[in-house]
């Protein structure tokens, strides 16, 4: 009989397991810090005055373009590490030790979303020290926007690895992820509000603007944005929502010992 | 009377519209007893393997673990079973005692009970000194000894085995061998191990002859050597195979 107690237990186990191999792996923290602050370093100080930001909401004054791209930033941060805890998986599964969480006795759709929150753990930790070295810089939100980004942190960090465990479940070897990597990562962020906002896309062509507006990433950073700025964005965190169910149930589906990618293509051993 | 610890039946499987893996697969492994499952590379040991750990599923026959089917009632069904992987599944950067506990977690075992239990499992491996190493300093000789210690914490009621001694040197190999074959003789254990290397196989095991898919022998090692009128397990062996290929 699984208990209450035996879910608690592995949670915790798999929670803590993501956390340890996280502290364990330093080249990863480092790489995952230095990937936003060149974008705020460099790219944003370089591109600070051809690019005037106009007063759009959630802010209430003009901004300086660093301050607009640290929500897009913090969404990059989260999209790298969904991918990345999906490359483990990938990396996992042909290692063996995604192998091993299955043969455990508790419900695969369990598995997988313990799985996830731990990945979404792992993402939150990276994001607030990304927060503290941009507070440092001079970007500033106000001190209980801190507090208020915490749940749409675990929403959107959801969402991006769940979009990260319905590839991993589709992509047979570690080579094809280096594709994934170029054709979901970069298109999803660029064409995104991450960068720029909605209305400045909407003056150079409407078919991109059409795209950056259903992108689920962009809702992603939205609901971040506002957050972060005391305000909640009802229409992106409804979004966002949606594509989290959409893609966690397509990761289920893709991780079902029945039905899905692996029975169709097998373990790819023999 | 007991349900067996392993029963397989009708099982058949083919990777999409291919030709079949496994065809009509049916075998048992008895409470406490070393069941041998003994074909060439690619007979199919794999894919079986993957069908027991429920990696995926077969839409025909029935595994039944401890009675428990797997398809019905997996959860039980995988709690009553240990499993080696042919690959290594360890962490590397953890320590032993680090990936003892998440599989613990993993089984629901309360952390104290897991603690003496992954204690006492690596101390029947001559491996309890090792507990606070990280996994990446330990030769694969020990790596296959903790993995081995790990399978076991749940206290299961059948251990399988893919091909466990695969890369190892002879000593790590033999050291793993009798292990295991003490574990059935003393703790009443059911083991399935998948091997290619006859040598692995004591006179007083059972043995599953599996070739292209289909099982063409099993039973105990004598019985098997009788019906192919072979003197040796190797004989039997040849001839089981040989006969397809004519």
């Amino acid at each position: 009989m699984t208990t209450a107690a035996h879910y608690a237990r592995a949670l915790g186990g798999i929670v803590g397991r993501e956390v340890l191999r996280f502290v364990h792996q330093r080249e990863r923290f480092l790489s995952a810090l230095v990937r936003p602050l060149l974008w705020l370093f460099v790219f944003a100080a370089g591109f600070r005055a051809a690019l005037g930001i106009a007063i759009t909401p959630p802010y209430e004054t003009y901004i300086p373009y660093e301050v607009y791209i640290v929500p897009g930033l913090v969404g990059m941060v989260q999209l790298f590490n969904g991918m990345q805890s999906s490359l483990s998986m990938v990396y996992d599964r042909e290692m063996g030790s995604m192998r091993m969480l299955l043969v455990s006795p508790l419900p695969r759709w369990f598995l997988l979303t313990a799985k996830l929150l731990a990945g979404t753990a792992v993402s939150i930790l990276q994001v607030y020290a990304f927060l503290a070295i941009a507070w440092l810089y001079g970007v500033q939100a106000p001190p209980l926007g801190y507090v208020t980004v915490l749940p749409a942190l675990v929403v959107t960090g959801l969402m991006l690895g769940a979009l990260g465990m319905l590839l991993s479940s589709a992509i047979r070897q570690l080579e094809n992820f280096a594709g994934v990597m170029n054709f979901v990562i970069f298109p999803t962020f660029f064409l995104s509000t991450a960068l720029y906002p909605l209305w400045k896309m909407q003056e150079s062509s409407e078919l991109l603007y059409t795209i950056c507006l259903v992108n689920p990433f962009s809702q992603a950073v939205e609901l971040i944005r506002h957050a972060l700025y005391l305000s909640l964005n009802a229409q992106a965190l409804a979004w966002t929502v949606l594509a989290l169910a959409a893609f966690l149930g397509g990761a289920i589906f893709g991780y079902n010992p029945a039905r899905g990618f692996l029975a169709r293509r097998g373990a790819g051993a023999e | 009377m007991a349900a067996p610890a392993l029963s397989i039946e009708g099982l058949s499987y083919a990777y999409g519209r291919g030709a079949f893996a496994l065809k009509d697969v049916a075998l048992t492994v008895e409470a406490g007893s070393f069941t041998a499952l003994l074909g060439p590379n690619g007979a199919g040991k794999t894919t079986l393997f993957a069908l027991i750990t429920r990696l995926f599923e077969s839409p025909g026959g029935t595994i039944r673990i401890g009675g428990a089917d797997l398809r019905r009632e997996p959860t039980r069904a995988l709690a009553r079973m240990g499993v080696v992987f042919q690959q290594p599944t360890l962490d590397l950067d953890l320590t032993v005692r680090q990936n003892l506990l998440y599989f613990a977690a993993l089984h629901g075992i309360p952390r104290r009970t897991a603690q003496a239990r992954a204690l006492g499992s690596l101390e029947q491996l001559g491996m309890a000194e090792r507990i606070d190493e990280t996994v990446r300093t330990l030769n694969g000789g020990h790596r296959r000894r903790v993995e081995l210690a790990r399978a076991l914490l749940h206290e299961p009621a059948l251990l399988v085995l893919d091909e466990p001694t695969v890369g190892l040197d002879v000593p790590a190999r033999r050291a793993i061998v009798e292990h295991v074959h003490s574990l059935c003789r003393e703790r009443g254990i059911a083991v399935l191990w998948a091997t290619h290397l006859i040598d692995e196989i004591a006179p007083d095991d059972r043995v599953v002859v599996i070739h292209k898919g289909q099982i063409r022998a099993s039973g105990p090692v004598a019985d098997v050597n009788r019906d192919t009128g072979a003197d040796t397990l190797t004989d039997s062996f040849n001839r089981l195979i040989a006969k397809e290929a004519a």
